[in-house]
């Protein structure tokens, strides 16, 4: 059914409507705020738990990660790849450490799982590239947004 | 005809042209600064002061575009669709007179590229073959929705192009006469006085349902919102020049600006005196020549500055007006539009032509 | 201007030049966008014989209205991919358009042999029409006062055209 909403005289003739819409739009062009951020020289503020690129924490230049394999084991997306191998001081640690950032959801459950404090994710939310997405142990030992 | 007459013809033909073609580029960005600023944007600022630039950018990026031809099109035909928007949008304007006359070395240089005897009845109908423009692109594309885009354009093409025709018959009434120079130079009159204030005779106060009726009839002739149910780009994409890129569819784009200028140009010149100058700039050039610091061929030429700048002005405000319309209002749906055209706008303008008679026995 | 000629014979051959094109084109969406030149070259004869009013209806309503009606007709029936078949044409066509054709032509021959190029010129020449004010003045007075009778009869006619077309295409039941 058809309904045909109730409309006065005033409304039938769209003129003062359209008047009084035009003085909305002009009324914004003078005097609206504009929401507009200047993007690369002003930036919106993030949360600091804003859970942005992957880094893993080092002390000393070494990194934390003992390739306990928590966090592939939790990761929801099966994004991190990790190949232990064993230092000649007997301790465990990572030879190879990837994030393949097209499949990671930035859950942060590897960051939350991680005993050692070594996978973070960082408020940086640029992150792209020019090679294909995956972070390998060199590129996350850099400490980018270190926190 | 002698060799002189033939080089100021030149140069009326050669500024106007070059007005007509920088009206695009400077319109686009108003249209994309404009808007910007209607939603609450900030729009292209990035390139040269405020943006300005960008329109510069944007003639550069169409340049150099690939510039391919479908396989599917009907070639000869898509070829030549551009041309036929564009080549009518740049001739019209050239029966608008932007200043009266000035007497220069024995000569009467009249500012106006062709003073024609049927005035505004030439911008009609070369302005009716602009449509081809969009027809012709649309049926050449060989894509249903340029199709459906092309058969909305020319039955509203057909629509509105009466109400229009029938609208301008009240100026034709009032003035009698269909010469743009001659009814530019009645609307220097005075209409009567208002305590001490003159109301001249211009077009919007003799012509006032006229003018309303004019106004939305030119929106459905340059296809502008809310008509512009030929490109409809939630509908049927961007309609007839859906197929189109880089050169050719700016000629499409550039062929809407100019026929943007061209109306704007004509409603100034029917409804709002056209040349004939701002209140208060004619007692500032009174003034002036009281003081004595202008006189003889000094004085003729700041008064056709002066006339050219009024013009501008309210060519320049009709310009705008399009724009904001734009950014105000929603797309007619087709069958409001077409009932719109005939149904309101068609009787309308019959009754504006009857009262126009009952106002000229009267007076 | 001894310039004229030169551009008549230029828009008269575009013009034959197109007719014949709407003739013996296949395609009758490329006969109609032939036949719009046409008129255009019409519109540019009239125009060099200063008769500027009836140059710029013949493209308003000719060119400009009437040939946008039928390409939207042609486009909307989608006739562009109906090929003519004129042999199965029977042998009454044939004969009534060979007839009408020579009505036509003998019609044409009876205008040219009385028009002002061999009995002089008519009484509107191009002096008197400045005189009294320009073409469209010297129409709009001559069909308001000596031509009112058969002005008002064509509009009639149309009018009656206009309703008959309404009652045809009008749905029974709404």
């Amino acid at each position: 059914m058809l309904l045909k909403p109730k409309t006065s005289i005033l409304q039938k003739i769209y003129l003062p409507d359209i008047i009084i819409g035009l003085w909305i739009t002009i009324k914004n062009f003078f005097f609206g705020k504009k929401v507009t951020i200047q993007y690369p020289e002003e930036r919106r503020n993030y949360s600091s738990r804003l859970r942005g690129m992957h880094y893993i924490k080092t002390i000393n230049g070494v990194e934390n990660c003992t390739a306990c394999m928590l966090c592939p084991t939790v990761c929801p997306a099966e994004c991190i790849h990790i190949v232990a191998g064993e230092r000649p001081d007997k301790e465990k640690y990572p030879i190879s450490f990837e994030v393949d950032v097209l499949r990671c959801c930035f859950c942060g459950m590897c960051e939350e799982a991680c005993p050692k404090d070594a996978i973070k994710l960082s408020n940086i939310y640029e992150m792209s590239m020019l090679k294909r997405s995956v972070y390998e142990k060199d590129f996350l030992l850099e400490q980018r947004g270190h926190k | 005809m002698d060799f002189i007459d033939w080089i100021i013809l030149g140069i009326k033909i050669g500024a106007l042209l070059i007005a007509l073609l920088s009206v695009a580029p400077v319109m686009s960005w108003v249209e994309r600064r404009g808007s910007a600023l209607m939603q609450n944007r900030l729009g292209p600022n990035r390139v040269g002061p405020f943006g300005l630039i960008q329109p510069i950018a944007d003639a550069v990026k169409f340049m150099f575009k690939e510039d391919p031809v479908p396989g599917h099109v009907s070639k000869f035909y898509y070829v030549l669709a551009p041309l036929i928007a564009f080549i009518p949008a740049l001739t019209t304007f050239s029966v608008i007179p932007f200043a009266s006359s000035i007497e220069v070395m024995g000569r009467v240089v009249r500012f106006q590229v062709a003073d024609l005897n049927v005035g505004f009845l030439y911008i009609f109908a070369i302005a009716a073959l602009g449509i081809y423009g969009v027809v012709v692109a649309g049926w050449a594309s060989n894509n249903k929705y340029s199709l459906l885009g092309s058969v909305r354009s020319s039955s509203q093409m057909i629509s509105y192009e009466l109400s229009m025709g029938l609208s301008v018959i009240g100026v034709i009434m009032i003035f009698s006469s269909v010469n743009l120079n001659d009814i530019v130079r009645d609307q220097g009159n005075v209409l009567f006085h208002l305590g001490q204030f003159a109301i001249p005779k211009w077009g919007i106060f003799v012509q006032p349902l006229g003018f309303l009726i004019f106004l939305i009839t030119v929106f459905a002739e340059t296809n502008r919102l809310p008509f512009d149910l030929p490109e409809g780009d939630s509908e049927i994409i961007a309609g007839y020049h859906l197929e189109y890129g880089s050169m050719k569819f700016a000629m499409f784009m550039m062929a809407e600006y100019i026929n943007m200028a061209t109306v704007s140009g004509l409603l100034a010149t029917l409804y709002f005196g056209g040349w004939q100058m701002l209140p208060g700039m004619h007692t500032l050039l009174e003034s002036f020549s009281l003081s004595g610091s202008l006189s003889g061929i000094t004085y003729e030429w700041v008064r056709i500055v002066f006339e050219m700048f009024s013009f501008v002005i309210k060519v320049a405000f009709f310009m705008w007006f399009f724009v904001w319309v734009r950014w105000t209002l929603p797309r007619f749906r087709f069958d409001q539009l077409m009932g719109f055209g005939w149904k309101v706008m068609f009787p309308l303008s019959l009754v504006n032509i009857l009262l126009t008679g009952i106002f000229i026995k009267v007076m | 201007m001894e310039i004229s000629p030169l551009f008549f014979y230029l828009f008269a051959g575009i013009a034959i030049a197109f007719s014949l094109f709407v003739v013996f084109s296949k395609s009758p969406i490329s006969s109609a966008f032939s036949l719009i030149v046409v008129f255009f070259c019409f519109a540019a004869i009239y125009a060099l014989l200063e008769a500027h009013l009836i140059a710029a209806l013949q493209i308003l309503v000719y060119a400009g209205a009437i040939m946008v009606l039928f390409i939207f007709v042609i486009m909307l029936l989608g006739a562009d991919k109906e090929v003519l078949d004129f042999k199965k044409s029977s042998v009454f066509l044939k004969c009534s358009a060979v007839l009408f054709c020579g009505i036509g032509v003998c019609g044409f021959a009876w205008v040219l042999f009385h028009s002002p190029i061999l009995i002089g010129t008519g009484p509107h020449s191009l002096e008197k029409i400045k005189m009294v004010g320009g073409n469209t003045r010297a129409i709009s007075e001559l069909l308001f006062s000596e031509y009112v009778l058969p002005f008002e009869l064509t509009s009639i006619l149309l009018l009656v055209g206009i309703v008959g077309c309404v009652v045809l295409v009008k749905r029974k039941s709404l």
